[in-house]
């Protein structure tokens, strides 16, 4: 199969250019991430074999780590923040209106494909809070024009939103 | 490879150019809180106004000032003139900034903060004179939003590297032991043992491969200071590591931080790079005998990878459990070898240490507690940010009189300090001083130095709820006790938010964390019954509020809860956890 030999190619790639001057099974995994977005199955493999080591030993460290996932992400990855700040700050009702706005129960992905909403315990910008993160990249009130954390939550549902119908 | 003062000169000539060299200097900051601000869009539309006019100017970034609520902020020094820092400087005021205040010659002192310079401006107050500032004694922030974290040479104009100079090729290593070991330095990561000692253990494990591990893990939510540094100043970082490595004859750094988080990622190993370039890092540095090696590895998200001994599992691309001790890293570390684990903060005051001397620190901050302690502070603050103030200080006095205290005329009801296993703090006990012995004595740790300020409005149980939640998410699983342990402690504080508490459950809770603290082997699960301890020590009356009158005081239990988890126990609902003996 043409795809599944593209696959393979660029694990390959990713493992052979990891910037990690040590390669171990984690760091071939967060390269195999970098590049795809997510570790398939037949990457558990060649991350063994291109480490030395068992496929029970790569499984056992993708499994721990919550950051990896084992089917593509959707088209846009969401991130909402549920840290004591951000919770202080309103996370709770941003995670609420993020969750109705796209039909979901909890974390996870739209049945479309487009959003993959993820939890995060905290993105690392406390002192901007409430914030959640874009395709990676850190969002806070102030970047979407409002004051505070109280009208985050419908911007928030409607970022999501406007995410889902593709015109970002 | 050039000598130091060649470097020296060097920088000196760059700085000059972009200072004296006739054209106007525009900076930007560009760490985390920054960019979640909108700062790259802030830059973008800087550039496209200055191309636009036709203005030839240097536009750099800088990193966090610690000011985070004025981000983005920007600052503007024209030739001869003051720097002037303004604030909250959406891309949509872009424009307006470079029509007055490069294209034009007007300060706008409606749009500024402060500045800082030899002249005299009015209308602006001096950056010394906020409140904000005036207060702080910055030694591991130093450079932290003054300088461009891409370039070395701009650390190198501030003093950068003078340290490390000294100690090769003037200082024995023991003499850079001994200064830090009369510094009292403490580890600002969280233990708080004292630095000089836990590097003489090193010095004495036999060589010629020893390992110090820098960790940037920093997983605790309310702490952003390591990330902050690496981030604003990297050269600080890595100049500390190399001064840790003459002093204990290590061979190796690791840089340990959280994959994901691009900027401190990117900027320590862009200036790696440049250390190796100029001959900092790598064989004989600065021309003398002493070689040293610095990587960055990173870990997957786990908040437990940032216990020491976990830490060196992931570095060795393993699950983040920890391991027993003894053997101590000192002994066998990373890959078995001497190892030596730092907080990033710690290791940003060595430079200092060394160039000013151990005295100098140990003449900062109280007896315990030398030096001074690096902030972030968030909530409901009027002015979040990261400080650095001498320990000694009180939190009351950090909190009303540096970070503008708590905004809308509200009160402060507690703080949660040192990350989630820190629990929380009553606003009655604010008069604690920032002070390692005295935070422990009122029950609470200064940990990491993440202070989260809530108000009135919040409810210690639904607090609890979130704090007990993370431990729970974030337990590695290795110990029993820890992994089941704060799956019971969620279960109870989740159906107490619920108003579906069983007579007992206070009690069954502190069997249940009694059994995590004997039987676990890292802080996790030793710490982790601390949050619903010191919940349930100071906020009594919420607990019985939930409990016996099923109604929660400030009404923020009755809007739904989400309590993510790692893995629910599948009989929870049906078979609820009981006290049983």
């Amino acid at each position: 199969m043409a795809s599944g030999d593209s696959l393979r190619e660029r694990i390959d790639g990713a493992l052979a250019g990891q910037s990690a001057r040590t390669v171990t099974v984690l760091s071939s995994l967060l390269a195999i991430e970098d590049e795809l977005g997510y570790i398939p199955p037949p990457a558990i493999e060649q991350v063994a074999r291109h480490t030395g080591s068992t496929i029970n030993d790569v499984w056992g460290v993708a499994s721990f780590y919550t950051n990896f996932r084992f089917t593509p992400p959707g088209e846009h990855v969401v991130e909402l923040c549920w840290g004591p700040t951000c919770h202080l700050l309103g996370a709770q009702q941003i995670i609420q209106a993020a969750l109705q706005a796209l039909g979901l129960s909890e974390e996870g992905d739209t049945s479309d494909g487009k959003i993959s909403l993820k939890y995060n315990t905290c993105l690392g910008a406390c002192s901007q809070g409430p914030v959640i993160s874009v395709d990676h990249k850190v969002v806070g009130p102030q970047s979407l024009g409002i004051t505070g954390g109280d009208a985050m939550s419908e911007h928030v549902a409607e970022l999501v939103s406007r995410l889902r119908n593709g015109s970002s | 490879m050039p000598t130091y003062e060649e470097l020296l000169q060097e920088a000196q000539s760059r700085l000059l150019e972009l200072e004296g060299g006739g054209k106007p200097w525009i900076r930007v900051g560009a760490a985390v809180c920054g960019e979640a601000a909108g700062a790259s869009e802030t830059l973008e539309a800087i550039r496209a106004e200055l191309d636009r006019r036709g203005i030839d100017a240097n536009v750099s970034i800088v990193g966090c000032l610690g000011l985070c609520y004025a981000e983005p902020l920007v600052d503007v020094q024209k030739p001869g003139g003051a720097r002037v820092f303004y604030r909250n400087v959406t891309p949509d005021k872009a424009a307006e900034l470079v029509e007055s205040c490069v294209a034009g010659d007007d300060l706008r002192p409606d749009m500024a903060l402060a500045y800082t310079g030899r002249i005299t401006l009015d209308g602006i107050p001096r950056l010394d004179d906020l409140p904000v500032w005036n207060r702080q004694v910055r030694i591991a922030l130093r450079n932290c939003g003054h300088i461009d974290p891409l370039d070395i040479y701009q650390y190198i104009a501030q003093g950068g590297y003078a340290a490390l100079d000294k100690a090769v090729n003037q200082m024995q290593p023991e003499d850079v032991l001994k200064e830090v070991q009369d510094s009292g330095l403490r580890g600002r990561g969280g233990a708080a043992f004292p630095t000089g000692t836990k590097w003489g253990f090193l010095a004495r494990s036999p060589g010629p491969v020893k390992y110090i591990l820098c960790n940037c893990e920093e997983g605790d939510p309310g702490a952003y200071n390591d990330k902050g540094i690496l981030e604003s100043d990297p050269h600080s970082l890595i100049e500390g590591t190399i001064l840790a490595g003459y002093a204990t004859g290590s061979s190796n750094g690791v840089v340990f931080i959280r994959h994901g988080h691009e900027g401190p990622i990117h900027r320590t190993e862009r200036a790696i790079e440049q250390a190796y370039e100029l001959g900092l890092l790598g064989d004989n540095i600065l021309g003398s005998d002493f070689s040293f090696h610095v990587e960055v590895s990173l870990t997957g998200e786990s908040y437990v990878a940032g216990e020491e001994t976990a830490l060196m599992e992931s570095v060795e691309g393993n699950r983040a459990m920890p391991r027993a001790r003894p053997p101590f890293p000192a002994q066998s570390g990373v890959w078995g070898l001497p190892s030596n684990i730092n907080n990033i903060k710690s290791l940003a005051y060595v430079s200092e240490i060394v160039s000013r001397g151990g005295e100098w620190f140990a003449g900062i901050g109280t007896e315990g507690s030398k030096g001074t302690a690096i902030l972030c502070l968030s909530g409901n603050i009027a002015l979040p940010g990261m400080v650095e103030v001498p320990m000694g200080m009180t939190i009351r006095e950090v909190i009303d009189e540096v970070v503008g205290g708590v905004p809308d005329g509200r009160k402060a009801k507690f703080l949660q300090t040192g990350g989630p296993l820190g629990g929380v703090l009553p606003a009655d006990l604010l008069d604690v001083q920032l002070d390692f012995a005295a935070m422990a004595q009122a029950g609470a740790i200064l940990g990491s130095g993440g202070i989260i300020v809530a108000d009135d409005r919040a409810c210690a149980v639904n607090m609890t709820r979130v704090l007990v939640a993370f431990c729970q998410y974030e337990s590695c699983g290795k110990c029993f006790p820890c992994r089941l342990g704060m799956t019971n402690l969620i279960e109870i504080v989740e159906r107490i938010c619920h108003f579906e508490s069983r007579p007992g459950d206070l009690e069954l809770m502190r069997v249940v964390g009694q059994n995590m603290a004997a039987g676990s082997l890292c802080g996790h699960g030793q710490l982790g019954w601390n949050p619903v301890q010191s919940a349930i020590r100071y906020f009594q009356e919420d607990f019985t509020a939930h409990m016996e009158e099923g109604r929660c005081p400030t009404g923020q239990c009755l809007s739904p809860v989400f309590t993510p988890q790692r893995t629910r126990s599948r009989w929870t609902s049906a078979q609820p956890l009981e006290l049983r003996f």
